[in-house]
């Protein structure tokens, strides 16, 4: 079905009208989480708050008051957000038990306009790593893995084989947010981008992910990464749903003094109908190696899709795009060496029962707690900071992110609207091939294409936008100009009503067959 | 370029993740490898940027008002240990084994 307008608003309208109740929501997003458990989406189901603030949000609607357009909507967030008595782990030892004493900003903003919160979401270790494949709690499967789509095209194996070894990552390190939106089991899902763990995911899970603007969103109770890249993440199924998100989120908050004061106006995204206007950017170096030749002609068709409606399309150059993994390798160590400074066991979190000194507590406390992407990256980053390394690494690294940040800002000086690039090099991995890469490499080679758009603190956006070869989301990037999320989403709605990315086709889903499930493509008004 | 026994114990002594083993060693080595890249680049003449946000002044101090607090309960809850309304620590001040002291692995 096209995004046509009556389809908008579909669940929004359902509950004002009573055709559906925010419980009944609630209960069959939790059912459809207990049938899709093998996905490993979910760390934590939050069933019996989740039911109360459905009550509550049925409470609201039955007296003609609901609280806006979350009201009632069941969302999910990555569980490196803390979330007040619910665990917060971060997939990660260090944190396991952490039972957060406050909401973080993002939350209490959707529990304040009535969103149910279903759970927290699986990521990577402390949101490091491209595959979601990196936590405690194990790896999160693509819900694609299970698609007829998927299955149609996988050649057959050998009866011995399991047909479980089969299935693919979601990306990372936001994989069981976007799992989640996948699957259907919430509308909406928070998850976190520092290097590209919002876009990697969704382009692989054939979702929309938004990485906002640098200080759009608070990071208050985001467990930071890196302080001047991080930012939270949106996913959803489609364009118009993030804006809605967007304006719920976004804004000045006085606990987190990264945010801008300017004013927010939430916006409603219009049908553009004339590109003749636009002018669309194509870096050339995002042509990166390693770039599947599927993709490839998939982001030259979207380029023609764009020429062929009326736009001006340009090819661009950003120079120091190739620096920008290094960069953000050396950035992200030395941050990364200072955020997790706080973990010593004292205040919160895993301790060890080492008594002999504060230090080898301090020391054996994050040996048990923090797996090895982590240490070694703590590891590294204390090595750029070293005195005599300062000026060499650190410096030169803050130097050169300068130069990635004025690549953008001269491309969109002359007169580009918005860039258009691919989101990942390939479609999703099979597990088995993933890991046989560190986490590292994997990190380097899968960032490249999502991580200078967090370098300069500019947004970005995947949109689903075909399947590829096997069956699989291959989504594309649109890159936009500092707090111009409107015109980023306006575009990169647009290009969904062009490219109409299919509907996942899963079992599971079919079974808890619901009119609001299959058909909704925009959930919200 | 190695890393040195004396580089290798210091950056312990900050980071606290006991991983001066032979795979932490080698995954530093890497690091620094990859990091050494940074250097093909002409820096001459460029600023460092601490933040995208520096055109904008966005960093405030704010008015010295207490807004919130009085929370001793719920910080205290998640410690393991502690008495009353102190975190207990193991005692300080005794330094860490260097890593010749230890029976950990070390290259050459």
């Amino acid at each position: 079905a096209a995004l046509k307008d009556g389809l908008r608003s579909q669940v929004s309208a359902a509950l004002k009208e009573g055709r559906v109740t925010p419980t009944e929501l609630c209960q069959r997003c939790l059912a459809l989480i207990k049938s899709t458990k093998f996905l490993n989406a979910y760390i934590t189901v939050a069933e019996e708050t989740a039911l109360k603030q459905a009550e509550e949000a049925e409470e609201r609607y039955k007296r003609g008051q609901p609280l806006g357009i979350l009201d009632g909507v069941p969302i999910a967030v990555k569980d490196n957000f803390n979330t007040a008595g619910i665990e917060t782990t971060c997939a990660s030892n260090m944190l396991k038990g952490y039972i957060s004493p406050y909401n973080a900003t993002v939350v209490q903003k959707l529990l304040d306009q009535g969103a149910v919160l279903l759970g927290k979401t699986n990521l990577d270790e402390f949101a490091m790593g491209s595959g979601s494949t990196d936590g405690i709690f194990g790896p999160v499967r693509n819900p694609w893995s299970y698609s007829k789509q998927y299955k149609e095209k996988s050649v057959p194996k050998s009866h011995s084989e399991d047909e479980e070894s089969d299935w693919v990552i979601t990306g990372g390190s936001s994989g069981g947010s976007a799992a989640a939106v996948s699957s259907f089991t919430c509308f909406a899902a928070l998850g976190s981008d520092t290097g590209g763990s919002t876009r990697n995911p969704a382009a692989h899970c054939g979702v929309v992910g938004l990485k906002p603007t640098y200080g759009l969103i608070s990071r208050h109770g985001l467990i930071p990464l890196v302080n001047s890249m991080d930012v939270p993440g949106i996913l959803t199924r489609c364009v118009d749903d993030a804006a809605v998100l967007l304006g719920s989120l976004a804004g000045h908050d006085p606990k987190d003094s990264t945010t801008i004061q300017d004013d927010f106006k939430p916006f409603e995204l219009p049908n553009l109908t004339d590109v003749s206007k636009l002018s669309i950017g194509i870096p050339k170096e995002y042509r990166a190696p390693g770039l599947s030749s599927e993709i490839l002609a998939l982001w030259s068709k979207a380029a023609d899709l764009f020429k062929n409606a009326g736009a001006k399309v340009v090819e661009v150059s950003l120079p120091h795009t190739r620096y920008s993994i290094v960069c953000y390798h050396v950035l992200c160590t030395a941050e990364v060496a200072s955020n997790m400074a706080r973990f010593d066991g004292l205040e919160y979190g895993h301790r060890s029962d080492m008594k002999e000194s504060t230090e080898s507590m301090y020391s054996a406390t994050r040996r048990e707690g923090f797996n090895d992407v982590v240490r070694g990256r703590i590891l590294s980053g204390n090595y750029f900071l070293l005195k005599q390394n300062y000026e060499k690494y650190f410096v030169k690294a803050q130097k050169v992110r300068r130069l990635i940040a004025n690549d953008f800002v001269k491309v969109f000086r002359s007169g580009v609207d918005v860039l258009l690039t691919p989101t990942t090099l390939s479609d999703a991995a099979p597990y088995t091939e993933f890991i046989q890469e560190d986490n590292r490499t994997r990190s380097a080679q899968d960032d490249i294409l999502t991580q200078a758009a967090n370098m300069a603190g500019l947004p970005a956006i995947n949109v689903p936008t075909a399947l590829s070869e096997r069956g699989l989301p291959v989504g594309l990037q649109f890159i936009g100009r500092s707090f111009q999320e409107k015109q980023l989403l306006t575009v990169a709605k647009w290009f969904e009503k062009q490219v109409q990315f299919p509907m996942i086709q899963l079992e599971e889903v079919k079974r808890h067959d619901s009119g609001v499930f299959q058909h909704q493509k925009s959930s919200f008004s | 370029q190695k890393v040195s026994v004396e580089v290798l114990d210091h950056l312990e002594h900050l980071a606290l993740v006991d991983f001066r083993d032979a795979e932490g060693l080698e995954r530093l080595q890497k690091a620094i490898q990859f990091a050494d890249q940074l250097h093909e680049v002409n820096t001459d003449g460029v600023e460092p940027m601490d933040s995208v946000l520096e055109d904008r002044w966005c960093l405030y101090l704010r008015e010295d008002d207490v807004t919130e607090g009085n929370c001793t309960k719920e910080l205290l809850e998640n410690a393991r240990e502690k008495v009353e309304e102190y975190f207990v620590a193991p005692p300080g001040n005794i330094p860490l084994p260097k890593l010749e002291e230890r029976e950990t692995f070390l290259g050459s």
